[in-house]
Parts: C-alpha cells; structure tokens; sequence
C-alpha cells in the first residue's frame, strides 16, 4: 500500500504497541493502508507544530488521535478568550493559562500515549534549527510573515518537509514544501508583502470554522508523509474557498533561481526575518508619523466639560457592536466627508484599538485640522478604564 | 471574455468582486485592464515602477505565467486567470 518512502527517521529498535494501543487503533489496523506496521510509524514519528493556534489545535488534537508518538509543540502565547471561536484545543477554563500547558492537558486526555514536548519559547532564527533537527516533519501553523520564511529555510537546510497551511478570513491555503522533492516556499513567494498590506485575523477576522478544515488537512498529509501513502501536497497549492465551498488546486513548480533551494544557493544559513520582511523599516517610519494621543481618562475629562467632539472611525458592523455614541464615518470614507468636521473644534478620533483612528488624525492634519487627537488604546481601553457596560470584542 | 478571479484579501479594491470579467490578450493586458478598471488594486497588483508584485502569483488555470510566459502569456476567451496572494495572518508589526 506503500506509495512512497515513508518520512520518518531510521530506529534501531522495534516499536511496539500494547494491547490498549491495539484496541484504541483498531480502526487504522484492519485498512490495509495503515495496518500494524503503518500504527507504528506513526507511533514512531516526531512531529513539530509551529503554533498552538488556529491551524495547531485541530492539527495536534487529530494527530494525537491518530497515535503521532511524539508531538512537539513551540507557543508562547497565553490563552485569551477572543482565541476560543476556533483555538478548540482550550476551553473557556484555560483563558490566562500558557498555551503549551493548555494543549499538553487535551492531548494528554484524547491520547495519554503520546509525547509532549513543550518549547514554550518564540522560535528565532538562533535556536530554529535546534529545536527542528530531532523531528521528522515540521508543520507551520504560524501566523505572520517572518516566522514563515524562518520556518522553510529551517526545513530547507535540514531536509525536512514543511506542511504549510495559512488562512484569510473564508479562505485558505496548504501545500507541502519539501525540497529534496519539490519547491519551497520561497519558490512560491519570493518576498513577503509590506508590513501592514495583509490585515491580521485580529484586524481582517476570521471565520473560526477555517483554520479548523486547514489544520485537518495538514494533519491528513503529516499522516500520509508518515505512512508513505497516497499522494502528498508537493508540488501543489491546494486553495480552499469556504464560502462557495470550492476547492482549487494550483501546480507549484521548483524555482530554478530560488536563493535557497535553487541551482545557485546564496542563502546557506537563517537570516534577520524581521528585517527581510521589512518590519524594522515599518517601526520607523510609523514613529515618525506619530501623531498627537489623548488618553481615555483624558477624553473622560474633556468630554465632561464639553470640550472636545469624539468621532468614530470603525465599521457599521463595528458600530452595532459596542460604541460610545461617537458619530460614525468609516476610515475609507473618511477623504469625502472632511466637510462633516467643525474644523474650529478640538477632536479626538477613535477605533477598535488606536491603529486606524492614528491613521485617521494623520489623514486630518495633512488636510489642514490642527486640534486633532489620537484616542489611545481605542474604545477597549474606554471599556477597560472608563466604562466596562461598552463591549469589547 | 477571459475571467480573473480575484481573492479575498483583494476584493474591497475590486469593488467587491470576486471575479471580474477583462478584455485583454495577454496576461498582462488583462491585469493592465483590471488595474484601470479599479485603481485602488494598482498598489497592491503593481510596484512603483509597473511591475507585478512578487508576492502577488497570477496563474492561468493551474500553471504561474511565471512558467508559461509572464505578463505576455496568450490569454484566450474562456482562459480564467487567478491571483493567489501571500496569506499568513500577517501580525502588523507583530512577530511571534
């Protein structure tokens, strides 16, 4: 049933399996395609997830079902509750706790037979390839740009295959990147976009559904890598479209010119990915357009004495969520409605956290309003400080 | 007329389209056209100087018209073209 060669490391000794394993398994056992020796290899297998987030919860609850001896897990993230719509491996009693603690606790309970190994650390290009080198398959369930090309350079220098998935709001991606075999994913995205032109699901959202159906997926070609069996993801972007339930495939080809994978290697070691994504660039240049800030206490204060005006710069969805009574007039539109302002009278403008709200007064004071202010940390902080009744979301 | 499938993290520039219908006999006519048609797309299709963004990929059906023949890829009547963006979540600023 063997298609190809299975993705696991050389043992000297046997693995066995207890009879409570053969009971729990029974199901693998009698499909030829797993069967005794296929329980094995993934009883002997090591695997790294990067993130015990959106696509590592799914991911590691299903791997540890399915009898992965050893799952290693980096996360140093802290449970918060707006994670739970889709972060299944926490519960609601996890929020505050460490993200590693959390999942080691379900995993241990779907499987008590699988190893845990906790790296409750940020994974940096000093202690990437140490952490990597003793597993056999890498899985990146990260969410940021930096980490990614820090994840497939790893796994390019090492050898080791890295089963991507990444989601944006309804849709997603996975593929296999394995270099020995196929392109990386440096092959597929030479450069990362600009810090800022892609949102965050914290910015853009992210229906919780959607890293559930990636995060499967990449379990599905871990176990399949493992077992040697059907035909894996390389070579192949798999796109998902959740909301007209579409599945795509696109060909993904080896790039001849690829810096690290290539004919002509230039990249033989890991590099600043911060700055290869152009984020140091971005700090600067945001603290130089830093723009006047008014505290919520401060805009409390001012509000009670009738001094100043509030606007509100999020979303009509947003609005209908949590507000503060502000009128509304959404970043976007905010260029053709300037006429709406009283110029005369001091402002303090407003979103969900500060970010858009800061862009909204760099807006105002480059069209001429000069008594314009930043409201810091947005109407959370509001809910946090000033008025816990306002939502925050 | 060809189609471009345009992705989700796109479609606000694209007048909210998920597909859009373009003349254009090349790739990059049609991209050309696309940007013409919403401009607020130029920035994040086009570099400065008017060339395709590298973490932006433009597929014929399922192949890169990197591997084909780049912007000046033969694009026929029922030909679709797809833009597949770099996703990754994208923290701002943020790394973890």
């Amino acid at each position: 049933m063997q298609t190809r060669k299975p993705l696991i490391h050389e043992t000297d000794g046997q693995v066995e399996l207890t009879n409570e394993e053969i009971a729990r398994y029974s199901r693998h056992l009698i499909m030829p395609e797993v069967a005794l020796e296929g329980q094995k290899k993934l009883k002997q297998a090591r695997v790294l997830t990067i993130g015990a987030g959106g696509l590592g919860a799914p991911l590691a609850m299903y791997l540890a079902a399915a009898g992965v001896g050893t799952i290693g897990i980096v996360d140093f993230d802290v449970v918060d509750e707006s994670n739970l719509h889709r972060q299944i491996i926490h519960g609601t009693s996890d929020v505050g706790r460490p993200k590693l603690e959390s999942a080691r606790e379900t995993i241990e309970d779907i499987n008590p037979n699988v190893r845990v190994e906790a790296f409750e650390e940020q994974l940096t290009s000093e202690n990437a390839l140490d952490i990597f080198r003793d597993f056999d398959i890498i899985v990146d369930g990260t969410d940021n740009f930096p980490t990614r090309y820090l994840v497939n350079d790893a796994c390019v220098l090492l050898g080791k295959p890295n089963v991507y998935g990444s989601i944006f709001r309804f849709e997603g991606q996975a593929s296999v990147f394995y270099a020995e075999e196929g392109p990386c994913y440096r092959c597929l995205y030479p450069e990362p976009p600009p810090p800022g032109l892609v949102p965050s699901c914290a910015e853009g959202g992210v229906l919780g559904i959607l890293p559930g159906a990636i995060g499967v997926i990449q379990a599905t070609e871990t176990v399949k890598l493992i077992l040697g069996i059907g035909e894996p993801l390389i070579g192949r972007l798999l796109l998902y479209d959740a909301l007209g339930m579409r599945f795509r495939e696109m060909k993904l080809r080896k790039n001849p010119q690829c810096p690290i994978c290539g004919e002509n290697r230039t990249i033989h070691e890991l590099i600043d990915y911060e700055e290869f994504c152009g984020i140091p660039q971005a700090r600067a240049a945001e603290e130089e357009n830093e723009v006047p800030e008014i505290t919520v206490q401060e805009l409390k204060e001012k509000l009670d004495r009738g001094e100043i005006s509030v606007l509100d710069v999020r979303e009509p969805h947003e609005y209908a969520v949590a507000n503060i009574g502000a009128p509304l007039i959404p970043l976007g539109e905010l260029p053709e409605r300037l006429a709406e302002l009283d110029r005369n009278r001091p402002l303090a403008v407003h979103c969900k956290s500060g970010a858009r709200s800061a862009r909204a007064v760099k807006l105002l004071r480059d069209a001429g309003f000069e008594n314009v202010y930043n409201v810091k940390g947005g109407i959370n902080a509001w809910s946090e400080e000033i008025d816990p009744s306002v939502p925050k979301y | 007329m060809p189609k471009v499938k345009i992705p989700t993290p796109l479609r606000q520039y694209a007048g909210g389209n998920a597909e859009v219908t373009i003349t254009g006999k090349t790739a990059g006519e049609a991209l050309g056209k696309l940007a013409e048609e919403y401009p607020e797309l130029r920035q994040h299709l086009y570099t400065g100087d008017g060339k395709l963004r590298s973490f932006v990929n433009v597929y014929k059906g399922d192949e890169d018209i990197r591997y084909l023949d780049g912007p000046e890829t033969a694009v026929s009547e029922d030909d679709e073209l797809s833009i597949i963006p770099s996703i990754a979540g994208g923290c701002r600023g943020e790394t973890r």
